[in-house]
């Protein structure tokens, strides 16, 4: 029986850092998009919050991107 | 080189396998984006149909794990080599379906394995199945697989809510509505980067046993094509029955959860791909939409409908084993065998459809539970 652990951990920390990097950009460029609503409707222009929230989210193509460079290459 | 009948007739019912392995997973991709309303039902299917066939065409590393690796090839003899596969696709096919029928979302990655280890040990021995290997490259990923995909998605989900606490309602359903759309056509793309290369790896093991292509031997082109389109259709045409169980049944889902599920289902099924692992792709979703309900709040989840399914997950490897196995004894016994097989095959399949007709579930009603099941508010979020 040869049962290549290695390979199911690898499966489990790239799946783990991949998603929660992922998922906590994402909620971050939420949190972003909420605040300009917010300062928006104070009158503000909320644009501070609008550019945190678009790198969160171009972090987020460029991390799925890398992941499906890494498949095909 | 003249191709054996039979190997065209293993082409087509692989293909087949292929449709009905992408009518059962439809949900897989997209029941969470459908239950919590991102996506509207027909388009949903159709963007899932399209990126099926591109992940096709991704990867040739879990088909090389099926071509070369659970059923020892050199023992399969040229003649009845052909017979034996289509006996084991017949039992997948039959399996898939009746699953389908219940809206089981079994795995079908499992039906097929079941009817290839089922109809190889009954025609060759014991000694034609590489245990070994199906211990280590699919028992263990099947079990291995939903859990790492459960932990990741309820670690996500409790992190989305934690910082989405006291951030305007409004804009996070907004916001995770559109995130789902993208994470969903992720899992999409890995269902077609594991699921689409079961099958080329089904009729890459047809061409090497039948001679037509050296031993381990890659997929051809038409072959990834074929199979690509083939997944891709059975997709688009939808699995409404599974969507309801998987999107409704176990655990009602909001688009954050539906978001951090759908990124743990997809990030985990192409690291997998990646390894050759052929794991179940319905595993691994449902795995993270238990995960995206564990990490809200424990209650949420409905244990009895998750019970069910494992027991679907646990008899559809040994019973697709034994129809494969009398499938592939019946096959390849001579033409009469096959053709019986073949109508056996057919009658079933039609009489499953049919009695389906009598209480569809499609496009208009999935969003609906099912009759007598107890549920606080009728949602037609997406209807």
């Amino acid at each position: 029986m040869n049962i290549n652990w290695g390979d199911l951990v690898e499966v489990l920390a790239a799946s783990l850092v991949a998603t929660v990097c992922v998922v906590a950009l994402f909620s971050v460029g939420v949190i972003g998009l909420s605040r300009q609503a917010t300062l928006k409707e104070q009158g503000g222009s909320g644009a501070a919050p609008l550019t945190g929230s678009i790198i969160c989210f171009a972090a987020c193509i460029l991390i799925v991107a890398y992941g499906i460079y890494l498949i095909v290459v | 080189m003249s191709v054996p009948l039979i190997v065209v007739i293993v082409v087509l019912t692989a293909l087949a396998f292929d449709f009905t392995n992408g009518f059962h997973d439809t949900a897989n991709a997209m029941a969470t984006s459908i239950a919590s309303g991102a996506l509207k039902p027909k388009i949903a299917v159709a963007i899932a149909g399209v990126l099926n066939v591109v992940g096709a065409f991704l990867s040739v590393k879990v088909a090389s794990t099926i071509s070369g690796g659970i059923v020892d090839e050199a023992k399969f003899n040229h003649v009845t080599g052909p017979y034996v596969v289509f006996g084991a696709l017949i039992g997948a096919i039959i399996w898939n379906l009746i699953t389908w029928y219940l809206g089981l979302p079994s795995s079908s990655s499992h039906a097929l394995f079941g009817g290839l280890i089922g109809a190889t040990w009954i025609a060759f021995g014991t000694g034609a199945v590489h245990f070994s290997t199906l211990v280590a490259k699919v028992i263990v990923p099947a079990v291995a697989s939903p859990l790492v995909c459960g932990i990741v998605a309820t670690l996500s989900t409790y992190l989305v809510y934690t910082l989405t606490r006291r951030t305007r309602q409004d804009t996070v359903k907004r916001g995770f509505r559109a995130g789902q759309t993208v994470s969903a056509s992720l899992v999409a793309l890995a269902h077609g980067t594991n699921d689409a290369q079961k099958t080329m790896g089904i009729i890459t093991l047809t061409f090497i046993v039948a001679g037509i292509q050296p031993k381990g031997a890659n997929p051809l082109w038409w072959v990834i094509l074929a199979c690509g389109l083939a997944i891709g259709l059975g997709t688009y045409l939808g699995g409404w029955r599974i969507i309801r169980t998987l999107g409704k049944g176990i655990t009602d889902v909001e688009t954050q959860q539906g978001f951090a599920a759908e990124a743990a289902s997809a990030a985990t099924i192409l690291a997998s791909s990646h390894l050759g692992f052929a794991l179940s792709t319905t595993h691994v979703v449902s795995g993270g939409v238990i995960g995206s309900g564990v990490g809200k709040r424990l209650a949420e989840v409905r244990w009895s409908v998750a019970g069910k399914m494992a027991i679907a997950w646990i008899l559809t490897l040994p019973a697709a084993a034994v129809v494969g196995a009398a499938a592939g004894k019946a096959a390849s016994g001579g033409p009469a065998g096959t053709i019986i097989v073949a109508l056996v095959g057919i009658i079933i399949g039609g009489g499953i459809f049919a009695a389906s007709r009598r209480n569809p579930v499609n496009s208009n009603n999935v969003n609906e539970v099912e009759p007598g099941e107890v549920k606080p508010e009728p949602a037609a979020a997406a209807a």
